[in-house]
């Protein structure tokens, strides 16, 4: 490899003076396409997060400057309520969500799956929650919600499902499962396509083969379409567990954390502490608390992959 | 195929699709609607008597109007349209650089590198936005557009880079190799022989770039400040809301008029944004 680059260089620096014949070699090329990309990636990702570090560890206030504290906001954090409640959340919203928008998005898939009139249009309008930008759609999601306009409260009601309005973002459990079902409704349409994507390398022959030697519907499922898309599934929950981990839009618009900080994620929050009350160091420190969960996932999901690039 | 009996269709496809459809798409009718009803019609009561909330009779501009001439809506939507256009251009360009790096060029730790850019995929804004938005103050970029067209990059770049070192490994390693031996330098191989084959790539994780940068939210609230510099998302949610008064009519008039952008880019290239989505998740 070695000799093959040096001859290679040799050659082209025969034909090309030596400026160029620097651009030739292999090595110094691959620098000059990473370098744009080191550089942004440095600045606006490393750079912030040694910094994020270092702010948690002082008492920086917003246009004070801070001093070491040491772990005094990890201390104070750990031991607030809120903070408490905002993990509880996080973690609860992140499973419920990831549990419903996997079972729902395999239905979904399954169904697109087959061949119907205008299936083209209708995968492209069901991805329109994904694409559609999630604060304005989940504006419309708060005026169905609300507590005296709502259409919801009059479509229960004249089903005759609800006798008294439902206050949906008003009372501590039932904001938590509207934003549950927000959330749910915003991220299906991407476990859907996503799902359908590996459907579709799925040969149906296979299918057919077991069909006739008897197996229904639900075997076909749990013996052939499942384990050959177990892949994509992994990928696709671990992603979408990273995005749902890490939300900010959906609470923030539809209850900005409360009613009185009952629905708080790691990211309003901090939000509401780093920006709202203006404590950075202690903003900082609890979006920092995210990152040792978030870096388990990352590691699972890097052990898979691994395991299927070398299988 | 769908076959069987007509009542099972019914029950094993049309109703769950239909019901599926209904539920994902109900929201974005209720915007349409809620955009053209007159105040009057808006603010009934939900449970008044002979009210129909799904049809006017009586459909106004009010709301459009009151969104484009009092706020500075098509200002957002500029600002918006050049720092996803911006962006996307640069995470574009950083994308398949890196990707071509990474996938078709041999060098050391490049399996390390590949790794550590997906890494960064994973690290959300919202871990970083708290010390970011001190880095951008440091570097006297808050409240201009730079803030967003340098950092929408750091969560566009990697999923572009992946993309594309996906498209550039399919492409047989001996087109450039060809194109050498007639005297082309590496340069010139990579951007007159691989990038045209690409081109189906470069589109997808371009469409994918524009729809997120569009889409992106706390950053371009915590880095924007000014009214005149903000985007649609940010500029909707803190204009159209004062106080405890919501502007609904306007509101979705704004959630109505900043999706179609997206929507339209989208309807184009559905084919594309789908295979840069998929794309990204097979990685």
């Amino acid at each position: 490899m070695a000799s093959a680059t040096t001859i290679r260089n040799v050659a082209t620096q025969g034909r090309a003076h030596s400026n160029a014949g620097m651009w030739e070699d292999e090595r110094w090329f691959a620098f000059a396409l990473l370098l744009p990309t080191g550089i942004l990636l440095a600045l606006f990702i490393a750079y912030p997060f040694f910094q994020g570090i270092w702010l948690s560890l002082t008492d920086t206030r917003v246009g004070v400057p801070g001093e070491f504290v040491g772990l005094k906001n990890f201390y104070k954090v750990w031991n607030d309520s809120i903070f408490r409640t905002a993990v509880w959340n996080t973690v609860w919203y992140t499973f419920v969500t990831t549990v419903f928008k996997l079972i729902l998005g395999l239905w979904l898939a399954q169904l697109l799956n087959r061949h119907f009139k205008g299936k083209a249009w209708v995968r492209a309008f069901i991805l329109l929650p994904f694409i559609i930008p999630t604060v304005l759609s989940t504006f419309a999601w708060k005026w169905m919600f609300d507590p005296t306009f709502s259409v919801l409260n009059w479509m229960l009601w004249n089903m005759g499902i609800i006798t008294k309005r439902l206050n949906w973002l008003g009372e501590p459990d039932l904001a938590f499962f509207s934003v549950i079902v927000v959330n749910i409704w915003r991220g299906l349409p991407f476990y859907a396509i996503s799902l359908l994507a590996g459907l579709q390398t799925i040969s149906p022959e296979l299918q057919e083969a077991a069909a006739i030697d008897g197996a229904n519907a639900w075997q076909r499922f749990r013996h052939i379409t499942w384990p050959l898309l177990l892949p994509v599934t992994m990928v696709v929950t671990l992603f979408s567990v990273i995005q749902t981990f890490a939300d900010f839009q959906l609470v923030y618009v539809l209850t900005g954390g409360g009613p009185a900080n009952a629905t708080h994620l790691f990211a309003t929050y901090a939000y509401q502490i780093g920006v709202g009350t203006g404590l950075l160091s202690e903003g900082a420190a609890i979006s920092l608390a995210i990152f040792p969960i978030l870096f388990g996932v990352v590691l699972l999901q890097l052990i898979y992959i691994r395991r299927v690039e070398t299988r | 195929m769908i076959e069987g009996a007509r009542w099972k269709r019914w029950v094993f496809f049309y109703a769950p699709m239909w019901f599926f459809i209904i539920i994902l798409l109900f929201p974005f009718y209720w915007m349409i609607i809620t955009t053209f009803r007159p105040d009057g019609e808006l603010y009934r009561p939900w449970n008044a008597k002979n009210y129909n909330p799904f049809w006017t009779n009586n459909p106004t501009f009010e709301h459009v109007r009151l969104l484009l001439e009092e706020t500075l809506f098509s200002t957002w939507l500029w600002n918006t349209m050049i720092i996803s256009l911006a962006s996307t251009a640069i995470s574009l360009v950083c994308g398949v650089f890196a990707g071509y790096a990474l996938s078709r060029l041999k060098f050391r730790f490049a399996g390390t590198l590949g790794t550590g850019i997906f890494v960064t995929y994973l690290v959300p804004q919202t871990l970083l936005f708290i010390p970011l938005a001190d880095v951008i103050r440091n570097f006297h970029l808050g409240d201009t557009p730079w803030s967003l067209i340098l950092t929408y990059p750091t969560f566009l770049i990697p999923f572009s880079t992946w993309l594309m070192m996906g498209y550039f490994k399919a492409i047989p390693k001996e087109l450039e190799e060809c194109a050498r031996i007639d005297g082309a330098t590496r340069w010139q191989a990579m951007i007159y022989i691989i990038l045209p084959v690409a081109v189906p790539g470069i589109l997808s994780a371009g469409i994918f770039a524009f729809t997120l940068s569009w889409n992106e939210f706390i950053y371009a609230l915590v880095f924007l400040s000014s009214s005149e510099q903000k985007t649609i998302p940010v500029g909707v949610v803190s204009e159209l809301v004062r106080g405890d008064v919501f502007y609904w009519g306007s509101l979705m008039a704004g959630a109505l008029l900043g999706s179609i952008p997206v929507a339209v880019v989208y309807s184009f290239f559905v084919e594309h944004y789908v295979a840069g989505l998929t794309g990204s998740v097979k990685g």
